[in-house]
């Protein structure tokens, strides 16, 4: 069972989270003029490392927060959490 | 090679089973193969066996970090189907399942093919209409489909609860009765003996550490037991896709998620068929040895562990309680993880890539393990012909740029929701 710190409530169970992926894709700007490629890259392209993984984390069954969750994929060892304005 | 039969069985027995030949020998690498195919597990062995039976490549090595068969292929639930709706996935598995009703006699091993049929269960009217859709495309591409009532199943999987009362009522089912089972060690080692005897050189506990690449053109693979120059690359590397294409400057559409499995204590006979769970994600059958064999979704969080945590389990058996109440009296036997190479429209990739030479074999999500016959044959001739076959053309890498994606389960980019 992972447990997960909310930046907002503190350390909970796994149980209480949903996943939302990796949090170094950036939405191409709107408005801005985007070529085929830099849209593909952002929907469908991903580092995907074995090691070190920036994520994000919605706290679904709490207080409904999204945030970015700094963890291991191989170990599965959670290093640190922050809000989304904030740096890992 | 020494052909495996009742006669050789009872000749042995008489030197107490000390004279068998080794199923495949142990060789150092060449300094230089025709193709080299990075990963033993059943994909790898495939492609390497029908390379040198369809294609007339032998010289050909099979480089393996671990052990052959260590990977994805021991740590499924070893269902065979071709139920798709799409007609590049039904025509694709289809033309699997054909190797696989054929594939003992072929390797001379016995992969314990069961057609015991795979089961659907439909848990709504709207459900149940799906199904029958989905029936209908398998029929119009020739393949085996029937719809079962509510009577019929009581038949089929009396164990179930057929109770109206409960959250998620049966009312139907699609069935495949050629779908079944395999023995996940008996392919690896099936393909392995054939390809090692045609004389490929499979090469285990050689991990490949780098690619050398030289005016867009693959040279060779740099490897734990030196260099090797090859001008052909194929990767069968599953859920370590990704990490092979970082070393090549390659971003693929594939995510790595862990998903587990288990089995329970073994029991009497119940269950005939491979029966999956209509309201969630839940499948399972009876293994030989009696065990129930039950899995489902992934954990969904990004992984390389080869190990999940208890939630995912938790969700999923409960799944299977619903399905099967008489499961809650079972203790667990075991569980396990394997990494998933989830693609981002949750449907493979079997292509050249823009370096020559370099051939790509990955994004199987849940479903590998059916696959391996017919993504070996497919992914054989691609190396061999350097042009895709028309089984694989539509599992091209470029369908994520065309828009041209085959989003069989419609979940979109986010394959690791249930």
């Amino acid at each position: 069972m992972l447990e997960i710190k909310c930046p907002y409530c503190g350390k909970r169970s796994q149980n209480e989270f949903s996943y939302g992926g990796d949090a170094n894709i950036k939405r191409p700007l709107l408005g801005k003029e985007v070529s085929d490629k830099e849209w593909d890259d952002f929907v469908y392209y991903r580092e995907n490392p074995r090691g070190n993984h920036s994520e994000l984390w919605h706290h679904v069954s709490g207080c409904r927060q999204w945030f970015k969750v700094s963890r291991n994929t191989a170990t599965h060892e959670i290093f640190k959490t922050a809000k989304l304005n904030e740096e890992l | 090679m020494q052909k495996y039969s009742i006669f050789s069985l009872i000749k042995n027995a008489f030197s107490n089973h000390q004279n068998w030949e080794v199923a495949w020998k142990d060789p150092e690498p060449k300094k230089e193969y025709d193709v080299v195919i990075v990963g033993g597990g059943g994909h790898g062995l495939a492609t390497a066996y029908y390379l040198a039976k369809e294609q007339k490549i032998t010289n050909v090595a099979i480089l393996e970090k671990g052990w052959i068969g260590g990977g994805n292929v021991g740590r499924n639930t070893t269902i065979l189907r071709s139920n798709y709706m799409y007609d590049v996935n039904n025509l694709f598995y289809e033309f699997g399942m054909k190797l696989w009703e054929n594939l003992s006699q072929e390797l001379n091993y016995n992969v314990m093919y069961s057609p015991r049929g795979i089961i659907n269960l439909a848990h709504s009217d709207a459900q149940l209409n799906a199904y029958r859709r989905r029936g209908n495309s398998m029929r119009l591409n020739g393949i085996d489909a029937v719809m079962l009532g509510r009577e019929e199943l009581k038949k089929k999987i009396p164990f179930a609860d057929f109770s109206s009362s409960c959250r998620f009522p049966i009312f139907g089912a699609l069935m495949q009765p050629r779908g079944g089972t395999a023995r996940h060690d008996a392919v690896v080692w099936g393909y392995a003996r054939q390809a090692d005897y045609m004389g490929v050189d499979i090469i285990q506990h050689c991990e490949v550490t780098g690619f050398d690449v030289q005016n867009g053109k693959i040279q060779g693979v740099q490897t734990s037991k030196g260099n090797i120059e090859t001008n052909k690359v194929g990767l069968c590397v599953a859920g370590s896709t990704s990490l092979l294409a970082a070393k090549l400057n390659m971003k693929l559409p594939i995510e790595s998620h862990v998903l587990q499995a288990c089995v329970s204590e073994p029991v009497k006979p119940f269950l005939d068929h491979v029966v999956t769970f209509g309201a969630g994600h839940f499948y399972c059958s009876q293994s030989d040895k009696g065990e129930m064999v039950m899995g489902g979704d992934l954990d969904g969080y990004n992984s390389y562990a080869q190990r999940g945590n208890l939630p995912a389990l938790q969700h999923v058996l409960t799944e299977g309680v619903a399905m099967f109440p008489n499961l809650s009296r079972l203790k667990m036997l075991r569980t396990w993880g394997g990494i998933m190479d989830m693609s981002m429209d949750g449907s493979p990739i079997i292509d050249k890539t823009h370096i020559e030479g370099l051939y790509l074999n990955c994004g199987w999500c849940y479903g590998g393990f059916k696959a391996i016959p017919v993504s070996g044959w497919t992914f054989a001739y691609t190396i061999a012909q350097d042009q895709v076959h028309e089984l694989n053309s539509k599992l091209n890498l470029n369908r994520f740029h065309s828009g041209h994606l085959i989003d069989e389960k419609g979940v979109g980019t986010k394959t690791w929701i249930g």
